[in-house]
């Protein structure tokens, strides 16, 4: 191995390490308690003990993000694709999708839960929805609207149908756009589903653990639901991170 | 000027009337799904519509001007909604200012010394793709349990730090990238006159980074009232808008309309907080020639 | 290297016939901008026959794309009369009349080689067996069947500007419309696209209108080199070639004296340009 892969690989591991095993004897020595900082060790002794309901939880917050990843994606697409080609369209969606981007989208699940009910897994799904929308359509438009001047010139001279050009050209070009959305809007989509669960509903997510493990003062369990969340954040965005990558060497990216 | 102006006059009009347009269709799923709502295979797939679930726009927005309680001398909603954001906006923008501080801070030390790029930035980015604001029920418990000397650990200093570091990772990424984003030919024109590290960071790195830093800084404004507000309902703590969701909420089946004001404030809390650094990229809009978002 | 070329050929004809490629009647254009009206374009004569190697040069400014999107129907003219083998360039455009080929190769990324080739074939209903084979042809003609199923980024500058040639050509066009093509390859691969370019017209037959801002490429390549001068932009001279039929054209030619004769008189052409436009004025 070369030195810089040493250093790429070898230094932020070190550091890792180091913050744990800084945090273990922090812990130790200054006798903090746990409500302020469990010890990385009482946190895994619990991981390990509660881990069937870790992973039940991680399914079940994991498949609210899935199902409102795929609905948010779905509108936004279609929305995009209906903006790329209506000027109209584009100037009441674009406004919109800023303005969500900045707004705590979360604020709507206790409306939610009183629209659809607290028994049911919809409100979280559709926060995740509209949380996923803003991401992904803004980056997909940004991709339809990539056509190259040259292109578009190319597809003219041979007299090619509106069809044939988005066959062609635009679809397959803001294929890479819309995957980039996708991976950015995965992180957010997790972080909503559990902090949606935060404001009540259905107990059976991390979220609600995580609550419900705070408030009952089992901090370390707490922290092992923490980490199960963590580890859900990590799967999305390394699945939609190879979705984007092998999108994009498919589409000819160096 | 005046065209920028006059296309951000448009994009606003069109916003107004995209409300309207939900407003529409609002009334409309109001009108025609039926009152119980539409369950498939047992989940609740459309919505109830009763007023209780979906009260009409007309009466969030009267409900807005009556006043909060029967209690005499009780603010009205609308000002109780404007005293909560004015409450939760402070504390997310101290938070704001200390993540902004304190992650540009670690993006020169990233650009200064490669080491500590690589050893830290693979952490800060891998910590914006974690839920890191799941850790806000664990931070809000410090509240009052923290005690150096006279200084005692308040509990919107929870929903603060819970803001800031909300805050703190998208700046450090994005200020990084800025920092590094000169090109070879500019930072060697600057090494040719013998311009010295700091010099190069005031006078090219800076300057530079400001298309990068903006956006993040948009970005860490939202997650900061994002987190403010997450804080709020995790603590209970009162004053914020964190806390008239909760209770606004908990009047929901009598009194259908506050709620839905309860969140008509925390959106205009996030667009007066994008708003505000708005403001800050106007101040800088003469190296802002382009944009560049992640 | 050099090789003597025989005494000048017979210039390529220049004569009117029913079947001409390009035919220009006073052409002019006229954008539009912010900042008012610019006109791009003006009065412009022009024929192509069918066969004949014509290039477009000048300073930048002086339209010489500009007539060439008009001829492709890119963009529409706002005077003058323009027919394409007789037939406006629409109706041209919409049988597939021309090949045409930018400075930018403009290949899909997405797509290998091959299938970039096929793209006009394929928008326009041929089979997957004909494609094929023509890809095949086309490919070995510019010397690259063993790239076939490469993607567009795998391959050099000068090796995607001869895949867009092998593009322009899918469909047999009896004429070609090239935009600088080679603008942005370096010396060297330019003198040698040149050399296959002449070869494959050559073998093709096809009329070729081609836009360059270099004067030796101008002047090897084609039979009759048409001098712009800007704003506006109009013809101000045309110069005729005087060198050996275009097919026989070699790496020698460049060499030779009367390469360089003819390399002066476009200069000249181009450097006096001012004057002989403000003679057209008069005129």
């Amino acid at each position: 191995m070369t030195a810089a892969a040493v250093r790429r690989w070898l230094a932020p591991v070190v550091l890792g390490a180091l913050a744990l095993l800084g945090w273990q004897l922090f812990v130790q020595v200054s006798g903090v308690k746990p409500y302020l900082l469990p010890a990385p060790t009482a946190i895994w002794t619990q991981l390990v003990t509660v881990w069937p309901l870790v992973w039940r939880s991680a399914l079940a917050t994991g498949t609210n993000v899935l199902v409102g990843l795929l609905l948010g994606a779905l509108a936004a697409v279609g929305a995009a694709l209906l903006a790329a080609r209506s000027r109209v369209v584009d100037a009441l969606m674009s406004p919109t999708a800023a303005a969500l981007a900045v707004m705590p989208i979360v604020a709507l699940a206790p409306a939610l839960n009183t629209m659809f009910g607290t028994t049911t897994t919809t409100p979280r799904r559709l926060i995740v929805a509209v949380v996923v929308f803003a991401p992904v359509f803004v980056n997909t438009l940004r991709g339809l609207r990539q056509v190259l001047p040259v292109h578009r010139d190319l597809l003219r001279a041979y007299a090619a149908t509106p069809g044939q050009l988005a066959r062609t050209v635009t679809v397959p070009g803001a294929l890479p756009y819309l995957f980039t959305g996708l991976r950015i809007a995965s992180s957010t989509g997790v972080i909503a589903a559990i902090v949606a669960e935060y404001f009540g509903g259905l107990q059976n997510g991390l979220g609600s653990r995580i609550t419900a493990a705070a408030s009952s003062s089992a901090y370390a369990r707490a922290w092992a639901f923490v980490v199960g969340a963590i580890a859900l954040g990590l799967v999305f965005y390394l699945v939609t991170l190879a979705a984007e990558q092998a999108v994009a060497r498919r589409q000819g990216a160096p | 000027m005046t065209g920028g102006r006059y296309r951000a006059l448009r994009a606003t009009a069109y916003g107004i009337a995209a409300l309207l347009l939900f407003c529409l269709v609002w009334e409309l799923v109001k009108a025609v799904v039926p009152a119980a709502g539409v369950h498939v295979l047992g989940a609740s797939v459309l919505p109830r519509t009763d007023d209780h679930a979906m009260p009409h726009v007309w009466d969030v927005v009267a409900r807005m001007g009556r006043s909060e309680t029967s209690a005499r001398g009780a603010d009205s909603v609308l000002v109780a909604m404007g005293k909560a954001g004015w409450f939760t906006l402070r504390v997310a923008l101290a938070g704001w200012l200390v993540g902004v501080v304190a992650g540009m801070a670690l993006a020169v030390l990233m650009a200064r010394r490669r080491l500590a790029e690589a050893a830290v930035l693979p952490w800060v980015v891998l910590s914006q793709t974690v839920p890191l604001i799941a850790l806000a029920p664990l931070v809000v418990g410090w509240g009052g349990r923290i005690h150096l000397g006279a200084f005692e650990w308040q509990r919107w200093m929870s929903v603060a730090a819970i803001a800031s570091y909300l805050a703190f990772f998208p700046v450090a990424v994005g200020a990084l990238r800025g920092l590094q984003s000169p090109t070879p030919a500019q930072t060697d024109l600057f090494r040719a006159q013998a311009a010295g590290w700091w010099r190069t960071l005031v006078s090219l790195r800076l300057p530079a980074s400001v298309p990068y830093v903006v956006p993040a800084l948009r970005l860490g404004a939202a997650t900061a009232v994002v987190g403010a507000i997450v804080a709020e309902v995790s603590t209970g703590a009162p004053g914020g808008i964190g806390r008239l969701i909760i209770s606004y909420a908990q009047s929901a089946s009598g009194d259908p309309g506050k709620p839905w004001a309860a969140i008509v404030a925390a959106a205009a809390l996030g667009l007066v907080a994008a708003g505000l650094v708005g403001l800050v990229g106007l101040l800088l809009r003469r190296y802002r020639y382009a944009e560049v978002s992640s | 290297m050099t090789v003597p070329t025989p005494t000048p050929a017979p210039v390529a004809p220049v004569t009117t016939h029913p079947a001409a490629a390009v035919v220009a009647r006073g052409v002019g254009k006229t954008f539009r901008t912010r900042s008012g009206e610019v006109v791009a374009l003006e009065g412009v004569d022009l024929t192509v026959a069918a066969g004949e190697f014509v290039s477009l040069i000048g300073p930048s400014g002086c339209g010489k794309s500009t007539l060439l999107r008009l001829v492709a129907d890119l963009d529409e003219p706002t005077s003058g009369e323009l027919t394409v083998f007789g037939k406006p360039p629409r109706v041209a455009r919409e049988g597939q009349d021309y090949g045409i080929a930018f400075q930018q190769a403009g290949l899909l990324p997405w797509r290998t080689v091959r299938a970039n080739v096929e793209l006009p074939l394929e928008l326009h209903g041929v089979g997957r067996r004909q494609r094929a084979a023509r890809a095949t042809e086309l490919l070995e003609m510019v010397g690259l069947g063993d790239f076939a199923g490469h993607l567009p980024g795998q391959l050099s500058g000068g090796m995607q500007q001869r895949v867009a040639i092998a593009r322009s050509l899918a469909e047999r066009p009896s004429l070609l419309l090239m935009d600088e093509p080679f603008g942005a390859l370096d010396e060297m691969t330019r003198e040698r696209m040149q050399t296959e370019l002449v070869r494959i017209c050559a073998e093709s037959g096809a009329a070729v209108l081609f836009v360059t801002h270099s004067i030796p490429e101008a002047v090897f390549l084609s039979h009759r080199v048409v001098v712009m001068s800007a704003r506006p932009g109009r013809i101000s001279q045309v110069v005729p070639i005087s060198l050996a039929a275009t097919a026989s054209r070699t790496d020698g030619t460049r060499e030779d004296s009367a390469f360089f004769a003819d390399v002066t008189a476009v200069r000249e052409a181009l450097h006096g340009g001012a004057t002989a436009a403000r003679g057209v004025d008069l005129r």
